[in-house]
């Protein structure tokens, strides 16, 4: 059996988004760029994506940059806005500590190599940042407020319209990564105030190597990719036409389902999380719950185990997941998303997560609960950190 | 993630070798530390005569070449003397598994470590001298 469990790390392309793509690959590869009619089809096709994912968002299609990833999308937005702000004399970027390293790199490099000043909001137990501690943390040198939509590791859903309605009053241009959020919920940039928006086309069954920004009328971050005058002269290099189109494909399949997906992914979500806490002694589910949490995100730590042999394990058993242990990494450090909720290092070390999606049935889930409360007890059993916590709780 | 590990880590991590406990060993041993991600428990049976290690069993919390470093030791100093014990070194536990990623060869240095403790437990419980360790950087 195999089970892909990780569609947050990536998504297959679906075949009707290959389909779209095909033709614009040796039919139809005329450089958009370029004067005579053929090249026509080109600009006709990615004019036709921008609206595709200008009307899944809200936004008009003026707002719509095509970029080659999410993290470019991200590096452009803060490093463009932060380049630009400047002049103005503002340095100071605020974002959060469970951001994706896109973010948090970004942030790090900016603070290193431009001098920027950079607030990292904490997050509660559950993964929610405080809609006040960003008004707290603002000041007249403020330039940019970068809050992501859901967390990757965990699915929390920050409170984005609040954040986008006080930025909004405030004056401060507001940011937020929806690389995972906007495979999974309705976004309406307009209702909830967001001036920047950060997508990527692989996470929501496109292909890879093509992402977004959506720019609200008005945003003008420094280029970042510079060269032709591409993008309105906004993001240098010859179009990925075939990506793009592939993106608008996807995004307009993604929004006619996605009320559907939200459904059902939130029952199979809730199934795997109630019966991995009914099997599975002593199992803490990472995140919130509910409408609040993404509808394919399960994350969970087992104390006493590893993740990264919990993964080994379950790939013996055509399981595909993922784990925030730093063993799964090329650093040794843990998930730094679960220590901002507060976990132990052990338990982040042994944190699980399942992240499902089309590829997902209901038989799979049977299939995962059938197998892996055997696994963990087994792991357990070899642990001496098992054997202490049970000590600990007068249970051996 | 790259999991490019060796079929023998592979076959030592999900079959692991002398995993438990013994009652009443004659030496225990403990390296590592929960917020690195790896801990490991060694025991040991030795015959007061002959020095031999006749029994060793693990514990380890740690990621798949944890388990296989210790899994793999145990195998290695089972029927050796004390001396012999002392003697094996990680990179001869990561040999004997084909190799470790880089990244994991703190985990044979763990076993070794282990092992160490184990032996000087032993040795303290047994009126010999302790044997000074070094110890690795984490």
């Amino acid at each position: 059996m195999f089970v892909y469990m990780d569609h947050t790390a990536t998504t297959p392309t679906s075949p009707e988004v290959l389909n779209a793509m095909m033709p614009y690959f040796s039919e139809n590869f005329g450089n958009p760029s370029s004067v005579y009619s053929f090249s026509r089809k080109s600009r006709a096709a990615i004019e036709k994506a921008r609206a595709q994912v200008a009307n899944a968002l809200n936004a008009d299609t003026s707002e719509i940059y095509f970029t080659g990833s999410g993290t470019e999308a991200d590096n452009w937005a803060l490093k463009g806005t932060l380049e630009k702000a400047k002049i103005a004399g503002k340095n100071h970027l605020i974002t959060t500590k469970i951001e994706h390293h896109a973010i948090l790199h970004t942030a790090e490099y900016l603070h290193k190599v431009e001098g920027v000043d950079v607030t990292y909001l904490p997050v509660d137990s559950e993964g929610f940042v405080k809609v006040e501690d960003v008004e707290n943390a603002i000041t007249d040198k403020t330039a940019l407020v970068s809050v992501m939509f859901a967390n990757n590791e965990v699915g929390t859903i920050e409170p984005i319209a609040e954040i986008g309605a006080l930025c909004r009053a405030k004056k401060i241009p507001f940011h937020t990564d929806a690389v995972q959020a906007a495979a999974h919920l309705n976004i309406d940039v307009k209702a909830m105030n967001i001036d920047m928006l950060s997508m990527s086309a692989h996470k929501m069954y496109g292909p890879k190597g093509v992402g977004a920004l959506f720019l609200r009328k008005g945003m003008r971050p420094e280029n970042f990719v510079h060269g032709g005058a591409q993008e309105k002269g906004h993001r240098a290099s010859t179009e990925n036409i075939a990506g793009i189109v592939g993106f608008g494909e996807a995004m307009e399949i993604l929004k006619s389902r996605l009320d559907d997906d939200l459904k059902i992914n939130s029952a199979r979500r809730d199934k795997l999380i109630s019966g991995i806490l009914a099997k599975i002694p002593h199992a803490k589910l990472n995140g919130a719950t509910g409408d609040k949490r993404l509808p394919n995100n399960i994350n969970f730590s087992f104390i006493g185990v590893e993740g990264e042999t919990l993964l080994l394990d379950l790939d013996a058993k055509g399981i595909s997941a993922s784990t925030g242990s730093a063993c799964s990494s090329e650093s040794l450090d843990p998930s730094h998303v679960l220590l901002a909720l507060g976990l132990k290092h052990e338990m982040a070390h042994g944190s699980l997560r399942f992240t499902i999606g089309r590829l997902t049935d209901d038989s799979q889930i049977d299939y995962v609960l059938d197998v892996l409360p055997e696994i963990v007890s087994r792991r357990r059993e070899m642990s001496p950190l098992w054997e202490d916590y049970l000590k600990s709780k007068g249970e051996k | 993630m790259a999991l490019d590990y060796s079929q023998k880590v592979m076959d030592h991590f999900i079959n692991p070798r002398n995993v438990g406990e013994i009652q009443n060993p004659d030496g225990v041993g403990e390296a590592g530390n929960p917020k690195c991600g790896d801990i490991m428990k060694i025991y040991l049976k030795v015959n007061d005569d002959t020095k031999i290690i006749e029994d060793v069993k693990f514990k380890t919390f740690g990621c798949a070449s944890a388990i296989a470093s210790s899994s793999m030791a145990t195998e290695l100093i089972k029927g050796k003397t004390i001396e012999e014990a002392w003697d094996l070194t990680n990179a001869a536990v990561a040999e004997a598994l084909d190799g470790l990623p880089p990244i994991k060869m703190h985990c044979s240095v763990l076993a070794e470590e282990a092992i160490h403790e184990a032996l000087n437990d032993y040795r303290k419980k047994h009126g010999m001298k302790i044997i000074p360790v070094e110890h690795h950087e984490e």
